[in-house]
Parts: structure tokens; sequence; C-alpha cells
């Protein structure tokens, strides 16, 4: 059973919501997908176990072979290859950008010569240990990295789908929030109460319906803003699953990277309750 | 002239890159303003802009099967490195990276590449000077390529009409449409906040400003949450030779004003206020 904790708007509570939800259930695995700015192990401090190089393949002309006929920049639909032509003055060269490559192979399988091979180049790490008995697991992209999805991908080959994962994903709503999410059994989608909590929400709440995901809303920091989110998820029959009143306890054990289920008592029935209630709406 | 521009980034998500961006729009003069979080775009909100010009963003192109043409070799599916040929040999749109593979090796041309409309950007008026900001579609990629469409509109706005500035509000995180946003910019506003989370994620945001040789300016928002790790902040901003610019108290009247619809240096009558007047002042001495 795979739950993965969205949002749309950054610094909603999607690390809390994951963190806490994961400590409130037993055996859960929880995979941190935001390999860009990953923060949950601030809060579980896993005991690492195992650290994973992770590396995307990227092409490398054998020079003895390559005729610089051109073909591969020209099937390369992400210009990441450039072939400089043989002329009387210049020997000629194959050029290739890594940032701009996605990795799709195409030049080694149509180069004509077989002069391509590749070679790995390193874009992040995957870490994985224990915390507080739960199987965690995480990737940190490499500062100056533009590509995250391979390495997301990856963090995501980890979930043990038949025990509960819980994916804490990235925010926004285009490539690596659909990579962490895709393929999720339910997905909760943490928002605030103000109109630009209200606006990044619709527009995860379509995403996660393209995806055919079923979610629901967890409205955090609830007292701060407007009754708008509230009307919205009514309007739109989209569950609410719980609602976190602003709390400056809250706020002040974030900010030293504790979880609220272990100091504040009410929260750990509350957060066992939302489990039960997602369990019955995905057997449902 | 040459036109200055600002990014403000922050790394972690929610730190008040928005809010600050929109303070500034109002205290700045003669200046183009960008909302660069093209998947998640909140600017608007608080310009209100009236959109003057639409375009569709062509983001790339996807594959797209013939099932009348497809003899079921198995060749696309083999050959796709992002596992989106399914078993029907339809194309998932959603895990399609338009690298065309799969339409090269197909041996009865059965599957072609569709370019695709991945979104909108528009140039609109604001009563702050104009704004060139951008939608995403629903489950679409390609956010740093229209990032670099929305900037690149923005610097010819800026050549055309004589503006000085651009004022580029940057998304959350360190990946492609983060790096679309800093290239070429003269500096970078870090807005952080006094959490363990907004300390590790501004190192992460810092390290790729410098990578790319941006200069910082670090804003503290929130500051008076958790004093430790405010100092904490200042002693890092210390010792790697960037400044702390500014410190905002945290205050309800922020989200008053977001909700408002008000950039809260116009909302807000309090410490916030003085401080973001203050922060730009700063900003303009350099």
């Amino acid at each position: 059973m795979i739950i993965s904790v969205a949002s749309g708007k950054g610094g909603t509570g999607k690390t809390t919501v994951a963190v806490n939800l994961a400590l409130s259930v037993e055996n859960a695995q929880l995979l941190d997908c935001d390999v860009e700015e990953p923060n949950a192990h601030i809060f579980l401090k896993p005991n690492f176990t195992k650290t994973v190089p992770v590396t995307v393949p990227i092409p490398a002309a054998d020079e003895k072979k390559c005729t610089l006929c051109g073909i591969c920049q020209t099937v390369c639909n992400f210009h990441a290859i450039a072939v400089i032509p043989k002329t009387d003055e210049n020997p000629g060269r194959f050029l290739h950008f890594p940032e701009l490559c996605h990795g799709c192979g195409a030049c080694g399988l149509l180069c004509p010569e077989k002069a391509i091979a590749y070679e790995d180049r390193e874009i992040g790490t995957v870490e994985a240990g224990d915390a507080q008995g739960i199987s965690f697991i995480h990737g940190r992209l490499e500062v100056g990295e533009v590509m995250s999805p391979p390495l997301i991908k990856r963090v995501r080959s980890y979930a043990d789908s038949k025990g509960i994962v819980i994916i804490d994903a990235p925010p926004g709503t285009s490539c690596p929030m659909i990579a962490s999410t895709k393929g999720s059994d339910f997905c909760i989608l943490v928002t605030e109460p103000t109109p630009f909590g209200l606006n990044d929400l619709t527009l995860a709440v379509e995403v996660v319906r393209k995806l055919g995901i079923p979610f629901g809303v967890i409205i955090n920091r609830s007292d701060i803003g407007d009754g708008k989110v509230e009307a919205y998820c009514r309007e739109q029959n989209i569950p609410v699953l719980l609602s976190i009143p602003f709390d400056r306890k809250i706020a002040e054990l974030y900010s030293c990277g504790i979880s609220f289920v272990q100091e504040m008592n009410s929260y750990t029935k509350k957060f066992s309750e939302l489990f039960q209630m997602i369990r019955e709406k995905i057997r449902a | 002239m040459k036109v200055k521009q600002i990014a403000i980034i922050s790394g972690k998500g929610g730190t008040g890159k928005t809010m600050l961006s929109a303070s500034f729009a109002a205290l700045a003069e003669n200046k183009v303003l960008v909302d660069c979080d093209v998947d998640a775009a909140n600017l608007y909100l608080l310009l209100r802009p009236s959109v003057v010009q639409k375009q569709e963003f062509k983001g790339g192109v996807k594959a797209w099967t013939d099932q009348s043409r497809c003899n079921r070799c198995g060749l696309c599916r083999e050959a796709c490195k992002f596992e989106a040929v399914l078993e029907d040999f339809s194309i998932d749109q959603t895990d399609c990276e338009g690298c065309g593979l799969c339409a090269r090796v197909c041996p009865e041309n059965a599957i072609t590449m569709r370019e695709i409309v991945s979104g909108e950007w528009f140039v609109s008026e604001t009563r702050y000077g104009p704004f060139v900001h951008a939608k995403l579609g629903i489950a679409e990629g390609n956010s740093g390529k229209l990032v670099a469409v929305i900037r690149q509109a923005a610097r010819e706005i800026a050549k055309e009409r004589c503006k000085a500035l651009i004022i580029i509000d940057g998304p959350p995180g360190i990946g492609c449409p983060v790096i679309a946003s800093l290239s070429g910019a003269d500096l970078a506003v870090v807005v952080t906040e006094p959490t363990l989370s907004g300390i590790h994620d501004m190192k992460r945001v810092m390290a790729l400003a410098c990578h790319f040789g941006i200069p910082t300016g670090i804003v503290i928002n929130k500051h008076d949450l958790n004093k430790e790790n405010t100092e904490s902040i200042e002693s890092f901003a210390r010792e790697h030779g960037a400044e702390v610019i500014g410190r905002i108290p945290f205050s309800p009247e922020v989200s008053k004003a977001i909700v408002q619809g008000i950039p809260p240096v116009e909302f807000c009558r309090n410490g916030v206020r003085t401080e973001i007047i203050s922060i730009w002042e700063k900003l303009q001495r350099r």
C-alpha cells in the first residue's frame, strides 16, 4: 500500500504529515522523494546503513569508429549532441552536453558505426537506513544537477508495496511531483487556507485526478486564512481528512526537527485514525 | 543600459518568496516582474494582473501510436528507457519524454511524434508595472524550458520599455526550473526561516548560487520563531562571506495580506513593513 503526500505549494507541511504518519503506524517504510531538498531525515535522524550512488548513462563516441556522420545529432531530440564536421582546417569533433541529455539511448542505438558507448555520470545518491522502527530511504540530488526524476524513480524502486509505504513528494505539480506520486494507492494533498494554498491545491487536484489516484486533503494551519479551501473541498466532494490548527508549539517543535506526534499525545491518536481512514478508502 | 536581474529563491518551499517578491514589486521603480514558479504560480494573486497577451507554450513532442498500423513487434517497448510504451503499445503521455526513439525504431511507421502544448504564458499589466507569468499544463513537464521562455520575454520587455530591473520570483528546490530561474541573474535573494529544514535547504540553494557564481543576500523570515536557529544562520552567513540583509518578524498580518491579495509591505502596519523596506534599501545599494 503506497500513500503519497504532495501539495503543489511548498512549505504547507508535507514532510510533517509524512513523518508523523509514518511514526503512527507500525513497520512503515518512508521514502523521501524530495531529492532536491530532502528534509524528512532531519526529523527521523536515521542511522544510514547504505549509500548508493545514482548515475545516468551519458554517451561517449569512440574516435576510432566515429565517422562524424552526424546521425546522433539528428536523432537527439534534446539537442544534447553536436557534431562538428571534419574540414581541411578542423579534424571534427563529437560534443555532448550532459545537462541536456535525458539518457534516452537514441544516439547509441541508431549510430551506424556502433561508435557510441555509455558512461555513468553520478547525479546523486540514495541513502537507506532505520529510524525509530521506520525503514527510511531518501535521495540527494547533487547541487548543480538539473534532472531529478531519474533519482526519484530510483528512490521509488525501494518501495515494498506489500507493506505500508509513505512517500514524501516534492512541491510543485510537474515532473518531480508526478514521478513521486504516480502509481500510489492514495495521495494526501496538504494545503493551507490561503489563496496561495487554494490555487496550488486546485492544480495538484487536477494532476492526481489525471493520474487516477484517489486522494484527500489535509488543511494545515487551518485557522490562519479564510474558508475558501474548505468550501472548495465541499464543492468538489473532496474529503478533508484532517485539519491542524496553527499552534506555536508545533511551529517551534518543527523548527527544532521534532515530530509533534512524539510530543503532543492528542495527535498520536489523530494520525493513527488518519491512517485507518485512508486504509478504508483504499479498500473500498 | 544593462538590465539588472534579481532572483528570489529559497530551496525550501513556503518560506516567503512570493510575499517578498510582491513587496519588492510595490517598492521598486522602473522594473519588469516575472513569476518563474510556473507549476505553482502565486505572484499573480498579489499583483492582480490584466492579461494583455497570451501565448501557447509548445514544450516539445510526445509519441502517439496508430493502432491500425502497429504490428505488435515490441521494438518500441524494448527501446524506450522511460517505460512509456504500455502493454497495448499505446504511449503513457505522462511518462513519455519525447525522445522519439520509439518512432525511429518502429518498422511500420506506426508511431508519430506530435507537438504538444504544455502550458501557456502571459504578458500582463499590473499597477506595479509589466508582469510576465505562465501556467504549465496539468501533468506536463519541461518547466525549465518555460522558465527560459518567460525570462527571455521579460528581458525583451525591459529592453523595449527601458526598464532597469527584472524581479524574478523563483520556484522552490534546486533543480531544473531553479537553475533556469537563476542563470544569468545578478543577485539571488535567499529567503529562509529559522527551522532546521529551512537551514538545510538554504545551504543547498546557496551552494547552487555559488556554483553559478551568483552573489547572494539572505533574508530570515519569521526570525523570532527560533532565536538559536536564527543565530546559526547568521554565523553560517559570516563563515561563508554572505550577508544577512533582513530579519522579518513572524506576524499573522502576512497571512491576512495574502488573503486580501495585497503585497504585505503595503498591507502590514508593523515590523514586517519596516523590515521589508529596509531590505529593499539594502538591495538598491548593491
